[in-house]
């Protein structure tokens, strides 16, 4: 009886993390910009494709064993991935951000540069969906009729170490002080001689190399890749951010895992189509009755 | 005169569709262009009520018209056609002209009672997380309709067309054509004269400043769900015109994706403006038709285009400003307050 549920457990905390990783990129760019990054999820299909062209590279070209290519492949694909998002932040959003347009513009450029990376993909490599390389051999270790795999246990321990390493930097580091500084009040922060564009750029570096260590993660555990598979994915750690209270670094790293074991939870005793009318309806409650998320603050607005 | 000018340049457009769709001079695939330009500016115009004249920003309108597409067609086939599902027509074919309309509306207001789900949570929430809101309620629309079997779950559902066909045994006219131009004249209308009203005022009010509107006794809550179902409502007629007109509806329809083209569309137009909606689904729909050789780099190139419109014109076509504001002169032929 125990067992299927620490399974569950188990593939809620695999599912989890990818929604976490991904949730942790939305969360860093609202909270310096308050700007919805809609190409985020596109920018994880992004990461899973240069991870998957990386890898091939290595592997058919230069002839490299599993494990080197992993231990190329991951921060070749954090920093590719980055620079994908840089871009989009340096050619998209900076300019609206000079000219002071309204937030809401912003938010539907970003959605179109979604449909732009998602589409152009498509245009570019065709519709034939491409299979990941097997990197590294699946060890299944049965623990008392659990069957855990290396891989789940190093996504698990991935997300874990990149939400650690994000909270140091966010509280402890004088880039994340000048972050925190920027979504207090960005008037006040180039009087105090932090060039905001810089904290930008970092904050989209940061976001994007997560969001590219996610796609590498889930290439390897699902290896089909296609052009959509960053969409329903995006929308929903979006969610998952919102729900953890969005500006929050704890918070997307619990809304993600709890939407997480909503599905898998969902998925373990209905049947599979429900996962997503659950997943929302639940989201739905927890929205009504804490309108700004798990963690999030209230803000008052003075009169 | 003067008074006259828009009901008869109304009677004149309805006059060209009907002669020419009648008599054939109109093909079919420019009938279907027109038909789609109207649904279109059926969803920007409801959509600009909340996201323009509310400055909410919702993005699950596909939502509310899938839920009119489903329960306008199911009705339909229900009442007027043989079908697999429902058996024998209830009702004689040659009722189905008069109760379409009424159909319709049955739908519109369903959709507009599914619109409470975005409503009440409004009273608490705004801005990024109402637009999460509406997403799910998208979703959770879209996923109740897949998991319903009877009514073809996710591989659709399919018969209205036999009853456009009764309509047209009934009186040989193109009535989709006509159905869809009355429902988009009805639309504007409605919501012309809604925005308009004192009592609509309160919509633009809660966009200039929720609480300051609250001290001047407009009643928020109230003011917030009459937008969020009068603009699902029109949403669902919007969605049975579709079901009607394609013959042919899935969950499939009805996506992120959808929505996002009525965003697009309203955003385009400028927000809160209805004449720029109204030109930005007609721009909107012949840019879609134009494009369709492109086939795939058509999603590439629209979105391209609104990223660089955004760039150059943030505000869209009329930003704000309806047609008589630009040009004054057109207020004598337009008004109606004295």
């Amino acid at each position: 009886m125990l067992g299927p549920i620490i399974q569950n457990i188990l593939n809620a905390l695999q599912w989890g993390s990818f929604y976490s990783l991904i949730a942790l990129g939305y969360c860093l760019v609202y909270g310096v910009l308050l700007l919805i990054n809609f190409a985020h999820g596109d920018i994880f299909m992004v990461g899973a494709y240069i991870a998957f062209f990386v890898a091939t590279f290595f592997l058919a070209a230069v002839g490299l064993p599993g494990w080197a290519v992993i231990v190329l492949c991951v921060p070749l694909t954090m920093a590719l991935t980055a620079l994908v998002g840089v871009t989009l932040e340096r050619v998209a959003y900076r300019p609206l951000r000079r000219k002071g347009a309204h937030r809401l513009y912003v938010v539907i450029t970003a959605l179109m540069c979604g449909l732009i990376l998602e589409n152009g993909n498509l245009a570019l490599l065709g519709a034939s969906r491409r299979l990941f390389p097997t990197l590294v051999e699946t060890h299944v270790y049965n623990i008392g009729g659990v069957a855990v795999t290396n891989l789940k246990i190093a996504v698990i321990l991935v997300a874990i170490l990149a939400f650690v390493f994000l909270e140091t930097v966010v509280s402890r580091t004088k880039m994340g002080m000048a972050m925190r500084a920027i979504s207090y009040d960005k008037f006040a922060i180039p009087l105090m001689g932090i060039a905001p564009d810089k904290v930008v750029v970092f904050t989209f570096v940061l976001g994007s190399s997560f969001a590219g260590l996610a796609g590498l993660m889930f290439a390897m555990s699902y290896p089909v890749l296609d052009p959509y598979m960053g969409a329903l994915i995006g929308w929903k750690a979006f969610i998952a951010a919102v729900v953890g209270g969005i500006g929050s670094v704890r918070g997307a790293f619990a809304g993600g895992f709890l939407l997480g074991f909503v599905e898998i939870m969902v998925v373990a005793f209905f049947p599979s189509t429900y996962r997503d009318l659950i997943a929302f309806t639940i989201l739905l409650v927890i929205l009504t009755y804490k309108p700004t998320g798990l963690f999030g603050v209230a803000r008052f607005q003075k009169i | 005169m003067q008074k006259l000018a828009v009901p008869i340049l109304v009677g004149a457009l309805f006059g060209f569709f009907v002669i020419t769709a009648a008599t054939g001079a109109m093909n079919l695939y420019w009938q279907s262009v027109f038909m789609f330009m109207g649904i279109n500016v059926i969803l920007a115009a409801s959509l600009n009520i909340i996201n323009g004249s509310m400055g909410e920003f919702a993005c699950g309108h596909a939502g509310f018209m899938a839920v009119g597409a489903y329960v306008s067609s199911l009705l339909s086939v229900l009442l007027f056609a043989k079908d697999k599902v429902f058996g024998a027509a209830l009702l004689s074919p040659d009722l189905a002209l008069p109760l379409f309309p009424v159909i319709l509306l049955v739908g519109a207001l369903v959709a507009a009672v599914t619109g409470l789900i975005v409503a009440i949570p409004s009273f608490k929430t705004r801005g990024d997380y109402l637009a999460i809101i509406t997403i799910a309620a998208n979703y959770i629309v879209k996923s109740t309709i897949e998991n319903i079997d009877t009514i073809g779950g996710a591989r659709g559902f399919m018969g209205m067309s036999r009853v456009t066909k009764a309509m047209e045994k009934t009186i040989d006219l193109p009535w989709m054509v006509i159905w869809v131009f009355v429902g988009t004249i009805f639309t504007i209308w409605i919501i012309r004269r809604f925005i308009s009203s004192t009592y609509g005022k309160g919509i633009i009010a809660i966009c200039q400043d929720e609480i300051a509107a609250e001290i001047m006794s407009v009643n928020t809550n109230k003011m917030k769900i009459v937008a969020f179902m009068l603009s699902s409502g029109l949403a669902g007629l919007a969605g049975g015109l579709f079901a009607h007109v394609l013959g042919y509806v899935n969950p499939g329809s009805f996506t992120i994706l959808k929505s996002t083209e009525v965003m697009v569309m309203v955003y385009l137009g400028g927000m809160g403006s209805l004449s720029g909606s109204v030109m930005s689904a007609i721009l909107f729909t012949l840019l879609l038709e134009a494009l369709r050789p492109l086939q795939i780099i058509k999603w590439v190139v629209i979105p391209l285009m609104l990223v660089l419109l955004m760039h150059m014109r943030p505000e869209g076509i009329m930003g704000n400003r309806e047609l008589t504001d630009v040009f004054p002169r057109l207020k004598k032929f337009t008004a109606f307050k004295k």
